[in-house]
């Protein structure tokens, strides 16, 4: 088995920028996502495992812990469930999520749209985009 | 800077990646199965209403919910290795191994699911 060595230049001649910048995001937004998913599943165990909650409804909890996702459930008590400590769980998971995923299909674009006119329209698209759904999504989180 | 390529659509599909190569393709259907439907479950709780509830019996019905946690799934699991391998580089060296191990994660974990989702799909 051939071994390739792996190219390692020191930070300073690497330079940072934007691209760097959001390849290193993406590794740690993953990662975040793992902790406030997991740190969701923990608080609906608290809240709501031990009155019989179903487990597809613990991970619905997870994926997101937004009140929505309960209240058509026959979960008896909505109250712990609707906080601001929650929804601001929520919206965090929200900014991540959003940020994640609106750079990945960027760089899935990148594969297929390679002129410069063609990229600086798919970049804009993307913010516009992206700021759309942190709006509405916020909406969602604090008011319904 | 214009980039061009000379690979046919007949010949990448011919190309040997193999097991790395069928984890970058999975990984890229399934992150974009995850943003269209995060974009219309956002929408549809947004919009709420007649549409809110023609777009919820699509992911509620059994054929979807396989779909998409495949997405999830496979994603997560495989963003979790190239997280691991990207932040200790010396960890690529063994990336073949790596995908044998987010195989080994994967399918047990992925069979009991659509086994629960199917078992409910038949009433019981």
């Amino acid at each position: 088995m051939t071994t390739t060595k792996s190219r390692n230049l020191p930070l300073a001649k690497r330079g940072i920028n934007f691209e760097m910048i959001m390849w290193i995001f993406t590794r740690l937004s993953a990662l975040a996502m793992y902790a406030l998913i997991l740190f969701a599943i923990i608080g609906a165990l608290i809240m709501g495992a031990r009155t019989q909650m179903n487990m597809a409804d613990v991970l619905r909890w997870g994926f997101m812990p937004n009140l929505s996702h309960v209240q058509n459930t026959n979960v008896p008590d909505i109250a712990p469930w609707s906080t601001p400590f929650w929804r601001a769980v929520g919206s965090l998971l929200l900014l991540v999520a959003t940020a994640h995923g609106v750079h990945g299909l960027v760089v899935i674009c990148d594969d297929y749209i390679v002129t410069p006119r063609g990229r600086q329209i798919v970049r804009f698209i993307s913010i516009v985009f992206m700021i759309a759904m942190i709006v509405i999504g916020l909406y969602v989180v604090w008011t319904l | 800077m214009v980039l061009k390529r000379n690979v046919s659509l007949a010949s990448a599909l011919r190309y040997k990646g193999q097991g790395p190569m069928l984890t970058y393709i999975l990984h890229r259907i399934g992150g974009v199965g995850m943003a269209v439907f995060v974009t219309v479950h956002i929408l549809a709780s947004f919009v709420g209403g007649k549409a809110g509830i023609f777009a919820n019996s699509i992911y509620e019905s059994w054929l979807f919910q396989i779909f998409i946690f495949f997405c999830v799934l496979f994603h997560a699991i495989n963003g979790l290795r190239i997280t691991i391998s990207d932040l200790w580089p010396k960890l690529i060296q063994h990336q073949r191994e790596a995908i044998w191990v987010e195989w080994a994660v994967f399918l047990p974990i992925y069979g009991i699911a659509v086994y629960i989702i199917i078992r409910a799909a038949l009433g019981g």
